[in-house]
């Protein structure tokens, strides 16, 4: 499994880079993973989205569908993929890190 | 006094769970069993996919919800309007109320198209269409009998929807249908999903990718509609991009049923029931139990996956009347056909654990697995009987138990077992013959 370094601690992240162990991530980690996905500054509005991811996912134990986010995190749908270009759920989810949403089939 | 079982949905899993259980108590004395359900139209939903084609017709496909339950079971025709957790109460939107031992909910997916701006608006069953309905199926019939040139696109809003295969289906069997009326060259198909690939699991994604592009199908992924323009005949995704149409064929956002919302501590933000994945007890109350397309589950929202689950849930309601363990498991086992056009069709089989695999299906002499073949094609038509005279009476298909069958999978795509399964399947032909 692969190792990655943020904010100078080492975690366990799956293939395609979300983490295993929500438990590693600390908030001074998440400026990092945005820069590596496409995001080059987390502004306020942006740490609504990735507290209420982890806040859900925490509760839950399943990371929030787009459709969600926009119904339950106070941020509509179209300004979720502004913030979060392509992915907004997957990106979010990413730099909050918890696990990559489950598309249920 | 018997337990009070109260059923919410008279579709597959109500009807299926509420005969298991009525079979499964030796007097009836010892149970009295309710059906709630708002209509008596029974829809076998999976022949929707034929109605567009002129390959299944509505009244073919309707029977009445009441004559599928045991004649012991009563059956209630009402809307519900919600359910009182703490009172142990369902309320009828007919006003009256009914009180329950242990509630099943059973209500099912409901479809949201006008959840995504511009759906229902100009255009709307005229360019733009469904076939997860009734009606939207019979409209499409007419539309697609008078289309012979042009872009179709079939787009799948967002997961999850009920039978998610299907809009794949309906691609292949549009393929088939315009080849057989000779304007294939003149009709451009367009398969539009939001997942990242044609499916979600990563060999059938693949298997079922290499069959869009040998049929001709075009693969348009990672596109979230935002919005529909039925006048200008365009899709557009949240993220702007334009994707122009002659007739959109869109599988709407599903959600729970309405009352779930409108009962506190029910359900979840899209009026799904949070519930256990192996004991399918509900997360709100001990004593409620989900079946079906209504569990916020990670499987199929699919009638074999409502099939598998009516053994354990029943198991599980008695166990739970007689204050025992819940000792029954749900694995997530779905199976389900795929139509490929020209009388040919797959078959998937997966769990909770496993993807789906090639190989043989339920063992090693069976049929083939994530392979076109004419005797999946014949499993599919077949299915119609077996729903009304096996399923929803809620018995057992021979040889065949709720758990997901490894014998008989390939543990890696193409090992090079082929050759032999290639000379099974004559073999079964023939005997089946």
């Amino acid at each position: 499994m692969p190792v990655k370094s943020y904010a100078g601690a080492q975690v366990d992240v799956e293939e395609d880079g979300f983490f295993v162990h929500p438990e590693q991530w600390s908030q001074d980690m998440a400026p990092e993973i945005a820069r590596e996905s496409g995001v080059p500054e987390l502004t306020e509005r942006h740490w609504e989205v990735v507290s209420f991811m982890r806040k859900e996912y925490l509760a839950s134990g399943d990371s929030p569908s787009v459709r969600l986010l926009g119904k339950a995190s106070g941020v509509p749908v179209k300004e979720l993929y502004q913030l979060f270009p392509k992915g907004p759920a997957k990106l979010a989810a990413k730099i909050a890190g918890i696990p990559k949403p489950r598309s249920c089939i | 006094m018997g337990h009070r079982i109260v059923v919410l949905g008279g579709g597959t899993g109500g009807t299926l769970v509420a005969n298991r259980l009525w079979r499964s108590y030796a007097h009836s004395e010892q149970v009295e069993i309710t059906v709630v359900d708002s209509n008596d139209r029974h829809v076998y939903q999976p022949a929707l996919l034929f109605v567009p084609f002129g390959l299944a017709s509505l009244d073919e496909i309707v029977r009445p919800r009441s004559k599928q339950l045991h004649s012991g079971i009563n059956y209630e025709m009402s809307a519900v309007d919600h359910v009182d957790l703490p009172a142990n109460r369902v309320h009828l939107a007919n006003g009256r109320e009914i009180d329950y031992d242990v509630l099943v909910v059973a209500t099912g997916a409901v479809l949201q198209p006008e959840e995504t701006p511009g759906m229902t608006g100009p255009g709307w069953m005229q360019k733009v269409f469904t076939f997860y309905s009734p009606e939207g199926a019979g409209a499409l019939e007419g539309a697609l009998a008078t289309f012979s040139s042009g872009h179709i696109v079939v787009n799948p809003i967002d997961m999850p929807i009920k039978c998610p295969v299907a809009p794949l289906e309906f691609c292949f069997l549009a393929d088939w249908y315009f080849k057989e009326r000779g304007v294939r060259d003149q009709v451009q198909i367009s398969y539009v999903t939001p997942l990242d690939g044609a499916f979600t699991m990563p060999t059938s994604s693949r298997m079922l990718g290499n069959m869009l592009a040998e049929k001709n199908i075009e693969l348009v992924s990672e596109f979230n509609t935002g919005e529909v323009d039925g006048k200008e005949g365009r899709l557009i995704s949240y993220d702007g991009r334009e994707l122009p149409f002659d007739l959109a064929v869109v599988i709407p956002l599903h959600a729970g049923a309405d009352y779930v919302g409108r009962s506190p501590g029910l359900g979840d933000q899209l009026n799904f029931v949070p519930s256990d994945e192996h004991t399918l007890q509900s997360k709100a109350r001990p004593n409620v139990f989900v079946i079906g397309d209504a569990a916020n589950v990670p499987t199929s929202k699919a009638g074999s996956v409502t099939h598998f689950e009516g053994e354990v849930l029943a198991a599980n309601v008695r166990a739970f009347l007689a204050g025992e363990e819940l000792a029954a498991s749900f694995d997530g086992h779905s199976n389900c056909f795929i139509e490929a056009g020209f009388s040919k069709a797959l078959l998937i089989d997966f769990n909770y654990d496993t993807e789906p695999l090639p190989g043989r299906f339920p063992a090693k002499i069976g049929v083939p697995l994530l392979k076109e073949s004419r005797l999946n094609h014949l499993g599919k038509l077949m299915f119609q009987w077996f729903y009304w005279h096996v399923l929803l009476p809620g018995r057992d298909i021979p040889g065949l138990g709720s758990g997901m069958p490894h014998a008989g999978k390939l543990e890696a795509p193409g090992d090079g077992t082929d050759e032999q399964n290639e000379s099974d399947e004559k073999e079964v032909h023939s005997n089946a013959g």
